[in-house]
Order: structure tokens, then sequence, then C-alpha cells
């Protein structure tokens, strides 16, 4: 077994990239980006790792240079957090398209305006549709673990896909919390090596990326992309069990949390999940029958069987650290459309927290409990979406 | 030629095999077509290496004409062309006139 240590979420994912050891990373080495680019720019800089580290202008430049590098035959990461995401959008689509395996930290923060700087999800969540994986971690611990396993998946040849590995910002990333590091050859041999599909180096094989595709083959390539999107399911539970041999920790695609027998549930993302769930213990040491369901893999999203975990519930409250404006939230949409798949389906309420980084305490998780232990027993919804722990 | 399916392609766009851009016929986006005057060509291969396409026939080294299947008749080649004493050897023509 490795280490047990006290670290900060972004100290983690610095330390898991120095143990993947990669060929390139590309990043803006400022903010928005927190400090795990920094962190990993010292290793570089101490000759641990053999990386070519590019500092670039931006954040579209450094997914650019990325693109570039992973397509080149490289095994490529970086790390962006926020309105440096938001930049590195258009370069996300054309990373996905392309089927290019980037693993990429996202430290999720709110997006401006106002301009903000704390923990809430607005930026993966506005980057969903962009044909990239996305793993959810609760803790630093999940966080690390969550990004060692994200190179094989997106490796993987059945899928050759950019991945995203979100952890909170600032709750997560700059909070210090006991944690194990696996052993750097226990990591290199669980990652093998990287052998690109059509390496752009391979000069004795000349190939052409990103030429123009009209309307005779782009949805051709599109169902391919979805296809192989699809193929990470299987993938990130095949991972997932290899990684529980090394590691002792297992993975699914979600997280279940007394959720068998479960009347009413919370759906909730990342940290607020570990809150939650001590709440979630109180109600049932009151006899309350009360579980949680912390998405892990949100795209692909597991449809069936999130459908099956709550199919068996009374009522269910999805909470969204973001929001559509004038929709749903996104975290609600999904658990919307995975209860379609039965006939028998709870009553789903939406709530939204946390938004720039509102602190979301227990109080707020029990106010939802009790509010779907209601609508469990009258069947009667004051409100399907609404804003929590503002001041109104 | 049929098309393939979307099983067949390689992944991500990737085009493997280099140079297939030849087999795509591109000359019908044509409006204005090259045409050789061969008594007033000095073969200084102007036309050759202007060509923004690869559409300038040589053989030998001497230019012998155009390849229809990829001029665009974008007239770079006769308006470098010097011709011979003030006479162009490459004129260009509305095409389906």
């Amino acid at each position: 077994m490795g280490k047990l240590l006290a670290v900060t979420g972004n100290q983690a994912m610095a330390e898991a990239m120095r143990q993947i050891n990669p060929d390139v990373c590309a990043a803006y080495p400022i903010t928005p980006s927190t400090e795990v680019m920094q962190r990993f720019s010292s290793f570089v800089a101490d000759g641990a790792v053999d990386t070519e580290l590019v500092t670039v202008e931006s954040e579209h430049s450094a997914m650019s240079a990325c693109i570039g590098a992973a397509a080149a035959g490289g095994r490529v990461m970086t790390a962006t957090s926020s309105q440096g995401l938001a930049l590195m959008w258009e370069m996300l689509h054309i990373a996905s398209g392309n089927r290019i395996p980037i693993v990429l930290t996202l430290v999720n923060r709110a997006l401006s305006a106002p301009l903000n700087i704390h923990g809430d999800h607005s930026d993966s969540m506005g980057a969903r549709d962009c044909g990239w994986i996305q793993i959810y971690s609760e803790n630093g611990q999940e966080a690390y673990d969550n990004l060692i396993q994200a190179v094989r998946i997106a490796e993987h040849e059945d899928v050759r896909l950019p991945a995203m590995v979100c952890m909170d910002g600032f709750i997560i990333s700059h909070s210090i919390e006991s944690m194990e590091y696996l052993d750097d050859q226990v990591v290199r041999d669980f990652i093998g090596s990287f052998t690109p599909t059509y390496p752009l180096l391979d000069n004795d094989n000349p190939v052409t990326y990103g030429p123009l595709v009209l309307p005779d083959y782009f949805i051709e390539f599109k169902k391919a992309q979805h296809e192989a999107t699809m193929a990470a399911r299987d993938v990130t539970l095949e991972v997932a069990k290899d990684f529980a041999k090394i590691s002792g920790r297992s993975y699914g695609l979600f997280e279940d949390y007394k959720l068998d027998d479960a009347d009413i549930a919370l759906v909730i993302l990342n940290s607020a999940a570990g809150t939650a769930k001590d709440v979630v213990d109180e109600f049932r040491n009151k006899g309350i029958k009360a579980g949680i369901l912390k998405p892990r893999l949100f795209r692909p999203f597991p449809y069936e069987e999130v459908g099956d975990a709550l199919k068996n519930t009374k009522a269910v409250a999805v909470l969204d650290r973001s929001d559509s404006y004038g929709g749903f939230g996104p975290g609600y949409m999904e658990i919307a459309s995975a209860l379609m798949i039965n006939s028998s389906r709870p009553i789903l309420i939406n709530k939204i927290y946390g938004l720039g980084g509102r602190d979301f305490f227990p109080e707020h998780a029990g106010a939802v409990l009790n509010e779907l232990k209601e609508i469990a027993a009258t069947g009667n919804v004051k409100t399907f979406k609404e804003y929590i722990g503002y001041r109104d | 030629m049929k098309l393939k399916n979307w099983k067949e392609l390689a992944i991500g766009s990737v085009v493997p095999e280099a140079g297939n851009a030849d087999s795509y016929n591109t000359g019908s986006w044509r409006t204005f077509r090259p045409a050789i005057i061969e008594e007033n060509c000095i073969q200084c291969l102007f036309c050759w290496i202007y060509c923004p396409d690869s559409s300038i026939i040589v053989e030998e080294e001497k230019m012998v004409g155009f390849d229809y299947e990829h001029c665009k008749g974008c007239g770079i080649c006769a308006d470098v062309c010097p011709g011979k004493k003030g006479k162009k050897a490459i004129e260009m023509a509305e095409e389906g006139k």
C-alpha cells in the first residue's frame, strides 16, 4: 500500500500527474487555473518528470497545444478552472471530435459575471455537451484516484476521447485532508504505455488531421463519436475493477449511499455529497429511510443504472450547484431522463444551491429531506424547482 | 463511389491515405478556363511555379497542359505568363462559351 498524507486537492492532483509522467502538458500557468499546474511545474523544474511543459498565453492556446501534442502521439494532460475552461470551449470540441485522449483536471469554480472564483459546477456543466468524458469527485482521494483511472479510460482503444476529472474549487482544491498516495511504480504499471492511433510524427505513415467534412460524412463521424462515448461506460467499470486491486478502493458509475430501501433520496455531486451523507445518517437514526445517489460518471451518463437505482423511491430531490437559467438544473435534466426508463418512478424536484461557493450546510440537506418526506406522504409538490440557501 | 458507413471510417476524421485529395474532383468549381497558345509559350514554367494547386502538367521539363479535374480557374497562370513579344501563352475563357 502507499503513503498516507495530509494534502490539498490541488497537491493530490499534481502528485497524480507526477506519477503519470505525461509527455506534454500545455497550460496557462496563472489564475483562473488553480495551483495544480504551479505545483506540477515545480516537478518539471526539478527534473522529477520527463514532461515538456508548454506555458502558453491563454487556455484556448493551452488546449490547442495539447491537441497538437496528443495528435503528434504524446500522452497529454492539463489543468484548468472556471473561465479557463470557458476559454477552452471551442478547442474542447476539437479534441473530442478528433478523438484525442487528453486528460484534464478541472477544479470546479463559478463562471463570471459577477466575478467570483469560488466553487460551483457552472464551468463543467457548461462544457457537458463538448464530447468529453466527465468524472466527478467528492474529495481529494477520489479526485486523485479518478485522475489515474481517467488516463486508462480516455486512452482505451474503444474510447479514445478526452476526459476531465472534476473536484470542487476551494472546498476540496485548497483544503487539507488525509489521503493515500499509491506507489509510483504501481501507478505506472496501472496506466501502462500509450500507443497512439494515428501519430502525426510517424513519418512512414503520414495522415491528415482536421479535414473539412461535408454533409456526406459528418454525421457518420458523430455517430462513431457517440458510440465511443457510450463505450466509456463499460470501460469505466472495467478500469475501476482493476483499480480496486491496486488500491482497495472501489468505484462505480455512481455511489449509492443507503439507497437500497430508501423512500426519499438526494442526488448530489461532489463535496456536498459528503455533508449530505451525515444528514442522511441522522434521518436514518430517526427511522426515516433516506439515501443518496452521488453521480460519478456524468458523461456518458448511466441512465439505465441510475433509473433502476431510484425506481423504488417515492420522492427525490436533485441538488444542482449550477443552473440552466430558465430551465431545470443540469443534474435534474439527467435524472429526469433516467427516470423515464422505468414506469414506476418517484416525484422529482430540483434545488439550486451553493452557487459561487455559498456554503452548503447540514441544515440545507435536512430541510430538503423533510420536504421530500412530506411529498412522499402527501404527493403534493409546492414547487418543482427553487433556489435554496439565499437571502430572501 | 460507394460511401463508407460510420464503422468503416478512421476515427476522429483522420485521413490515413496521404495525398488522396487527388481523387477528389474540384474542377467543377471553375468558371474561367485556362487555354494554352503554344506558339507563344517560351517554357519558362512560371505557370507551374505559381499555380496554387498542382494543375499545370509538365512532362520532360515542358509545360504540356492543364489538369482540368483540379484546376479551379483562378487565372494566376495567365496573369504571370510573360508569353512572347507581348502575346500571352495562357488565356482565360469563360466556361460553357
